[in-house]
């Protein structure tokens, strides 16, 4: 499919300019001839070929309204049609962000009431909603560790993260100045006890642990862990990312954590767009809450207002307030839901994993035989002892059947990983029909694998070249 | 309502086949006094029409404004009627990141040509898929180059936006750096003398934003000749992106990074957020930069296609040793702009001109009132702080008539007190600037 540039025809418009209502002075006479540019190489086209072209695009895109998305730890479930509706309200879109307090109270409100819906729902006393994403979350809850610890005068110089863990958690650490320390899993998959125990010393800040983790295990051991940590005089953080495995029926705070983010694009159904705009809201239980980023809202009686009152604060970690139209998304989605609504979430994320995994383990080797939460982790070393065919084949063959793939080669610590979320928001038929495209690949894997290999063949590029991209990089057109 | 599909047959049939008699089985793993017995203290659920009309009510909380003076880092552009058609094909808002390639050439091909419009118009080598917004895009970019250089100091201009320098301030806080401001002239410009005397070897970046927070143009190339002097990186940001119609862009002036909020591009307001970051830089830094990048590759048949690229910069390869922990970042209002650009196309230019000629009509109705002057005589883009006998009466009148007033500078600026920054975009209409003028008398 051609560019965007090389559709383009001097002279065609699709924008239209308002003609000016005031003077329009020579701009040179307004701004130095040094500081004007000369000239602008944008595309031209006329409005029907910029709509063609991106409605061309969009059906070379592959999103949850169109199929089945089981992309492990990303919890791509039904983005709720109301909620966007309700977004683009006019209310919520239209005012700056320096509108005057009176003017925003709507707006003050969504976020003091989300803000207390999310402590209930995590069992923390105080959240802040400004970091962007969960990556975003995660840099201000190890900065908000690293100030406690800055404020008690002691500097510890290490954070303990388990070998399962997402990247954002080494790098958000690495990013504040903290080591790593990685702790090893268990046979169980879960944190190695010992290995804790023997990491965890007063040089130790804290455990940053995702539960259930990225091998979709609840930490059995959890109370024990907690303890380890805080009896050194270290925090439990919480990577919230897998939250969709619990919301409703256990909470982060009561289970001895200390800190969360959580991941409003995951568990609370706003829309992914392709890699964001997201939203990482950060809870902490009360003696964290001194160090939340600025500013947060306060309410005097029916009052809401901006305070920046917060002398201990780490400061921003943005400007203005954080992600304000993806919270009027999450803030939709849990009043829609109420306290049932978020309970069967769990309940039917949890079930849907387990009867997926109950399906595919006669056809591949699972990592850890377990009841799942709500994801479960198969290898594709079966396949690949027996017929060379590997996981990557298999995801890509998965797309010739009409599937996004789950996430594959992840956690690090599973060779050949095939991580599979359905989420709550799939019917048995959808599971039965990709279990039955998996077995079918299966099969195929055993039968003809070179034809796995071969694939994808039915999509709109085959397999492309990764590593030319990477050895010669292009990352932008320069030929018109 | 919510969105389970199960039928209790379904969840029984599913049940029977994983071999359990009840949902509680499934959360056995977590510790009985943990589990919670009954619900959750929320608010009972809504049906559709329910939501709809409690969250109509909400909206209506808040009262818009006939009209917008303020900018500092938030702008109010016209969106053309393309962009939300285009953003409302759910097979782009409802995808991922698009780790499958063959299935998301759409995206893909659409975040390629972003970045080539953003390289074009910033005169930059490479333009990464977006950060948070303008603010952590400078404070990403400043990290980056203290570590690219192994140094420790940043040295930042007071006329960069107050929230970015907060912003930067707790980055830098966080790896240990040190911060320093270099002041503004009467001019509006950062002080170069002042530049001159505050560079040594710890240094690894100048921050400077142009039109800056107080929409005076600055003048980039002597600044990085001056940072290149002292073996130090020129981080360029801006907040309007319509400035880059018709300024010359800070690559062609020298500049490492040039960094900035994309919101102007096509995203509305929308309270602060989400907003678009938009970071290019020298193609010296192309292994280095944080954020997604895509790049053009082929196929097994040899056709075109564009894949995520030169991912080993990036957490999820490089862990610890990432220079950046960014993974979602802010695609779809990338999306916005892309379609925002391919629709005003080389028009950017004339609507750049528009703010300047409104900006200027405004800056001489109320330079013209009596007891209110320009705080500065640099040039200026769409924006201008002035000096004015009571600058909070002055917005008290403005937000009576129905307005969002100016800002005021004297709780960040308190040597500026006195002084309001105004904002004139396409936007504001002659009859409203006049009627401003009025008001204000």
């Amino acid at each position: 499919m051609e560019l965007i540039f090389e559709k383009s025809r001097p002279g065609r418009t699709a924008g239209s300019i308002p003609a000016s209502d005031v003077p329009e002075t020579a701009l040179a006479t307004l701004i130095p001839a040094g500081l004007l540019r000369d000239g602008l190489n944008l595309p031209e086209l006329a409005e029907v070929d910029v709509v063609r072209h991106y409605t061309r695009l969009a059906r070379r895109n592959f999103g949850v309204d169109v199929g089945f998305y089981p992309l492990g730890s990303c919890t791509m479930k039904y983005n709720p049609k109301v909620n966007e509706n309700v977004a683009r309200l006019d209310g919520f879109t239209g005012l700056h962000p320096y509108a005057p307090e009176a003017c925003a109270q709507g707006n003050l409100q969504l976020l003091y009431e989300l803000a207390g819906y999310l402590c209930e729902i995590c069992g923390m006393d105080d959240f802040t909603l400004q970091p962007a994403a969960g990556a975003h979350g995660e840099l201000t809850g190890v900065m908000i560790i690293k100030k406690h610890f800055e404020r008690k005068g002691r500097k510890r110089s290490t954070i303990l993260i388990p070998d399962t863990a997402h990247g954002t958690n080494p790098a958000s650490v690495a990013l504040c100045g903290f080591q790593v320390a990685t702790v090893r899993s268990n046979a169980e998959g879960g944190v190695d006890i010992a290995h804790l125990r023997e990491l965890m010393t007063k040089d130790v800040a804290g455990l940053m642990l995702t539960n259930p983790n990225t091998l979709g295990l609840f930490e059995r051991n959890i109370e024990e862990v907690a303890d380890i940590v805080h009896r050194k005089g270290g925090l439990l953080y919480c990577d919230g990312a897998n939250a969709n495995a619990l919301v409703g029926v256990t909470r982060p705070g009561d289970l001895g954590f200390d800190i969360i983010q959580l991941n409003l694009h995951k568990t609370f159904s706003t829309p992914h767009g392709c890699g964001g705009p997201g939203s990482g809201p950060v809870g902490v239980k009360r003696h964290l809450a001194p160090f939340l980023p600025v500013p947060r809202v306060v309410k005097k009686g029916k009052r809401y207002r901006w305070s920046e009152d917060f002398p201990h604060s780490i400061g921003r970690v943005r400007a203005f307030y954080g992600n304000f139209n993806v919270m009027v998304k999450a803030y939709t989605y849990i009043r829609s839901l109420g306290a049932a609504g978020i309970r069967r979430v769990s309940e039917n994320a949890v079930l849907n994993a387990n009867y997926v995994m109950t399906r595919l383990k006669p056809h591949y080797r699972l990592a850890f035989d377990r009841v799942c939460m709500h994801e479960c982790v198969f290898t594709g070393e079966k396949q690949v002892q027996e017929s060379g065919v590997h996981t990557t084949d298999i995801a890509k063959r998965l797309l010739d059947y009409g599937f996004h793939p789950p996430t594959i080669y992840f956690p690090l610590v599973v060779r050949e990983a095939i991580m599979i979320e359905p989420t709550e928001t799939e019917s048995k038929e959808t599971l039965d029909e990709f279990c039955e495209a998996m077995i079918s690949i299966a099969r195929e894997a055993k039968e003809n694998p070179e034809f796995v290999k071969s694939a994808p063949l039915t999509t709109p590029v085959k397999r492309l070249d990764d590593v030319q991209a990477a050895r010669k990089p292009d990352v932008c057109w320069t030929l018109c | 309502m919510d969105y389970v599909p199960h039928t209790p047959d379904d969840q029984k049939e599913m049940m029977r086949a994983i071999g359990i008699e009840s949902m509680e089985a499934l959360f056995a793993d977590i510790p009985e006094t943990y589990r919670i017995k009954g619900l959750l203290e929320l608010p009972a659920p809504l049906a559709e029409q329910e939501i709809w009309e409690h969250m109509s009510r909400l909206a209506a909380r808040n009262r818009l404004p006939g009209a917008t003076l303020a900018g500092a880092g938030a702008y109010h552009h016209y969106i053309p009627a393309v962009v939300s058609h285009v953003l409302a094909r759910s097979e782009f808002y409802t995808a991922y990141t698009p780790y499958q390639a063959e299935i998301s050439q759409g995206i893909l091909q659409a975040i390629y040509e972003y970045q080539t419009m953003i390289t074009r118009l910033t005169a930059t080598g490479v333009a990464n898929a977006s950060m948070y917004d303008g603010a952590t895009a400078m404070a990403e970019a400043a990290v980056l180059a203290a570590k690219s250089l192994g140094r420790d100091r940043l040295i930042m201009a007071r006329s960069v936006h107050p929230e970015y320098r907060k912003v930067v301030k707790t980055y830098a806080w966080a790896n240990g750096y040190e911060c320093v401001e270099i002041p503004f002239n009467a001019a509006g410009q950062v002080e170069g003398e002042a530049l001159w005397g505050l560079l040594d070897g710890r240094s690894a970046a100048v921050l400077v934003q142009s039109p800056n927070f107080f929409g005076v143009i600055e003048d980039i190339r002597p600044l990085a000749d001056l940072a290149h002097g002292q073996g130090a990186l020129l981080v360029a940001g801006f907040t309007d992106p319509t400035s880059l119609g018709i300024l010359k862009p800070a690559g062609d002036a020298g500049a490492d990074f040039v960094v900035g909020e994309g919101q102007g591009f096509g995203n509305p307001m929308s309270y602060g957020g989400p907003y678009l970051g938009i970071l290019a830089s020298t193609d010296a830094f192309m292994r280095k930069i944080p954020g997604r990048l895509v790049g053009a590759t082929v196929d097994r048949d040899g056709q075109r296609g564009y894949v995520l690229t030169l991912q080993t910069r990036e957490q999820h390869i490089r862990r610890e040793k990432a220079t950046s922990n960014i993974c979602s970042n802010e695609a779809l209002c990338m999306l916005a702009a892309a379609v925002y650009l391919a629709s005003l196309g080389k028009n950017l230019g004339r609507l750049a001109a528009l703010n300047v000629w409104k900006a200027h009509y405004l800056k001489e109705t109320l330079s013209a009132l009596p007891g209110w002057k320009p705080l500065f005589t640099g040039p200026v883009y769409n924006e201008f702080a002035l000096a004015c006998p009571d600058a909070k009466e002055a917005n008290r009148r403005l937000e009576k008539a129905g307005y969002t007033g100016g800002y005021d500078l004297a709780g960040e600026y308190p040597e500026l007190a006195g002084g309001i920054l105004f904002c004139a975009t396409e936007m504001l209409r002659r009859e409203d600037m006049d009627n401003v003028g009025s008001l204000l008398k």
